[in-house]
């Protein structure tokens, strides 16, 4: 006997529509039944961990700042998931970003430069993240090496000229010789005082609005969009498959720069080892519980960061461990991933008779 | 409307008066660990710290603690914890110095302490271990065990406390063996056994006979074991992991300072200071010297004793880097406190290049 996955037809729009909170729903209650199993309240546990955080104005704005960054890098990396293509280094692409757009609010940090740094190290920062996602896809035009695997490696080339240029050339000479750069003058403004709402959070709707349009409106997102589907009836069609490649890099790395140097114009105010958190990686998470749709993934990256919260809420207020919280996210995307495949096949079972 | 007004007042007085009746009754005091309280190394011993000041204030202190938080990502889940009550705040790694300072300026009222960091506020204060107080014992100790006169060394991030300690270990091994050898691999972790064991390893097959190391798993002491070689324990007494192979270990004691600082916010004494204690203070200790002859169980037990009487500095001057060039002696017959906390040399004779 044996499982076999057979594609539905005509799957109706709600069911996929529905798919997530079911999916939401369904980890609820495996979650619920982990906690009552460790003798604590399954509801005090969702009170804490969802609705808390929901409902408080602190919660939210570091929800929203959470998600920003991964949100940012999701939408980017869209663009090549639907070419069918396997960015996976937009970790690397973030710290590129942030390292680059570095560099002139440190040339500047303690002169009275003016207002221009800030929009220069932005731009500058989605240059640098753009720049370095270049790399893998013309190594992949030119010599047809896997994206997947070169998009990697990088990562790590990344990290270590940040590490190396942290400790070394761009060291706060007042710093007792720590890892760390001075802090930056140039920073993003704060939307309200006293909070940590910062200005970039702006680049997450507007990332959503123009990749909804770019996709669904232009040629250029229709190009996107069958090369994934149909590497051949691109062609036939005249999309050009090479610059379609560079192109999708091209978006996914400057979007990864500019989460990199949002995030350290934004809060963390100057460079050191491991400005990043694994957003690059989780962002490929949250592309998939979006489902690639820019809407999609908006909610997806909100979801992610309210189970970040809700995990630190839950370790302080009712001593849970950050296990759980882990066992959770793990949870809540194989949930995701099962719902979704339910909707699309079904599950037929075959039973075979052994010659 | 004036009624209302009043009414909404007085609900607040009393919800205020209650607060701080219940906050009289019990102190909320947090944590936050840079990696997993089952390290069985660093934050491990931060732990022991924690539940040792819950014993010993029992129902004057609720402690909370926030484990494997990111440093980067470090300053969202210390305002939480100042959010939620919480009056003393323990942030205990380097890298949470930028987010502590930020949220100790939103939270004038919450007192915070910073581990091995170097910035303060009026509510900040910071401490520190003189760990290379231990080292140097231990270098003494290997300098005397090793049969092939080189050690490896699994170290973390080339920063001065972990410099200052490779610098410790190697004057002691040299002050019994001027022949000794210290071999290093920048494992750029704190906590990955995985690497860990992996830097062991190759320490090992370059001929190292006792590894020591600066990264909290006991993973380079177990292969140390499986080889049947010699090594020490960082941050809490590992002898468990590797009865065979542990000399001793280096084990950071957190729980008097914790304690007295706890009691100072309960007795209103509290003061940002800096706090950097060794062996005199009790911050340092060294676990049970096991797996030696008693000659070198001796020495070892002589040398920690004169470091806490103050008799020996392990880096008394004069001190050579590696070109062989003495260095400025900037204290009494050592090395200042700030040439030591901002250590970025190597001694003579360290086969290695300082990673820049």
């Amino acid at each position: 006997m044996r499982l076999e996955l057979v594609p539905r037809r005509d799957v109706p729009a709600a069911a996929r529509i529905l798919a997530p909170v079911a999916a939401l729903v369904a980890s609820i209650l495996i979650g619920g039944v982990v906690i009552a199993l460790m003798g604590r309240s399954p509801a005090a546990a969702l009170d804490v961990y969802f609705i808390q955080p929901l409902t408080e104005g602190w919660a939210l704005q570091e929800i929203a700042v959470k998600a920003t960054p991964l949100l940012l890098i999701a939408i980017g990396l869209s663009f090549c998931f639907r070419a069918n293509l396997w960015n996976i280094g937009a970790e690397g692409q973030f710290v590129m970003g942030a390292l680059v757009g570095s560099i002139l609010p440190l040339v500047t940090a303690g002169t009275d430069a003016g207002p221009w740094v800030l929009p220069a190290a932005l731009l500058m920062g989605a240059l640098g993240g753009l720049l370095y996602a270049l790399i893998p896809a013309l190594l992949r035009v030119a010599f047809g090496v896997s994206e997947i695997l070169t998009s990697l490696m990088l990562v790590y080339v990344a990290d270590l000229t940040l590490d190396y240029l942290v400790r070394g050339p761009w060291r706060d000479p007042k710093g007792f010789n720590f890892p760390q750069t001075v802090n930056f003058d140039a920073m993003l403004p704060y939307l309200a005082e006293g909070g940590r709402l910062h200005a970039g959070l702006l680049f997450g709707p507007i990332a959503v609005l123009v990749a909804w349009f770019v996709v669904q409106r232009t040629l250029f997102g229709f190009g996107v969009r069958v090369s994934g589907e149909s590497p051949k009836a691109a062609r036939f069609a005249g999309f050009n498959p090479d610059r379609l490649v560079v192109a999708a890099f091209c978006i996914s790395g400057a979007m990864a720069g500019l989460a990199g140097i949002v995030e350290v114009t934004g809060q963390i105010g100057q460079l050191k080892p491991g400005i990043s958190v694994g957003y690059g990686f989780t962002a490929i998470t949250v592309a998939f519980l979006g489902r690639l749709h820019p809407v999609g993934m908006l909610f997806g990256a909100l979801v992610v960061a309210l189970t970040v919260i809700g995990g630190e809420s839950a370790q302080i207020a009712l001593k849970l461990p950050l296990d759980l919280t882990r066992t959770f996210q793990g949870i809540l995307l194989m949930c995701v991933l099962a719902a979704d495949a339910l909707v699309s096949y079904r599950v037929r079972v075959v039973t075979t008779a052994r010659a | 409307m004036r009624h209302l007004i009043k009414a909404a007042g007085a609900i607040a007085f009393a919800a205020a008066l209650t607060g701080a009746a219940s906050a009289q009754e019990k102190l909320k005091v947090g944590f936050i660990y840079v990696g997993p309280v089952g390290d069985f190394g660093y934050s491990y011993q931060h732990n022991q710290g924690r539940l040792a000041v819950e014993k010993a204030l029992g129902d004057k202190v609720e402690t909370t603690f926030l484990e494997n938080v990111p440093e980067a990502d470090a300053e969202r889940p210390i305002e939480q914890l100042a959010r939620s009550g919480h009056k003393l705040i323990f942030t205990t790694s380097f890298g949470f110095m930028e987010p502590t300072l930020k949220v100790a300026k939103k939270y004038p009222n919450v007192m915070f302490e910073h581990a091995t960091g170097y910035k303060r506020d009026k509510n900040v204060a910071t401490y520190s271990a003189k760990f290379h107080e231990g080292r140097y014992v231990q270098g003494v100790i290997a300098g005397k065990m090793t049969k092939t006169n080189t050690i490896g060394y699994v170290a973390s991030f080339p920063i001065p406390e972990v410099v200052s300690g490779i610098n410790a270990f190697m004057l002691g091994a040299q002050s019994v063996n001027p022949a000794v050898k210290v071999k290093i691999v920048w494992a750029n972790t704190w906590f990955d056994p995985g690497k860990e064991a992996d830097a062991a390893k190759a320490l090992l097959d370059q001929g190292a006979d006792i590894i020591t190391q600066h990264t909290d798993s006991p993973a380079p002491l177990q292969q140390a074991e499986a080889r049947g070689k010699l090594a020490f324990g960082q941050a809490s007494d590992m002898i468990r992991f590797a009865p065979k192979a542990t000399l001793t270990s280096i084990v950071d004691n957190w729980n008097d300072y914790y304690i007295a600082r706890v009691k100072a916010v309960l007795d209103k004494t509290w003061k940002s200071e800096d706090t950097w204690g060794g062996f005199a203070a009790n911050m340092v200790n060294m676990a049970p010297y096991t797996n030696m002859p008693d000659d070198v169980k001796k020495a070892a037990m002589d040398t920690q004793e004169a470091i806490k009487s103050g008799k020996l500095n392990p880096f008394k001057c004069p001190v050579f880097d590696q070109d062989g060039k003495e260095v400025p002696c900037k204290g009494q017959g050592a090395l200042s406190d700030e040439q030591v906390l901002g250590m970025a040399f190597y001694v003579k004779g360290i086969d290695d290049k300082l990673p820049k």
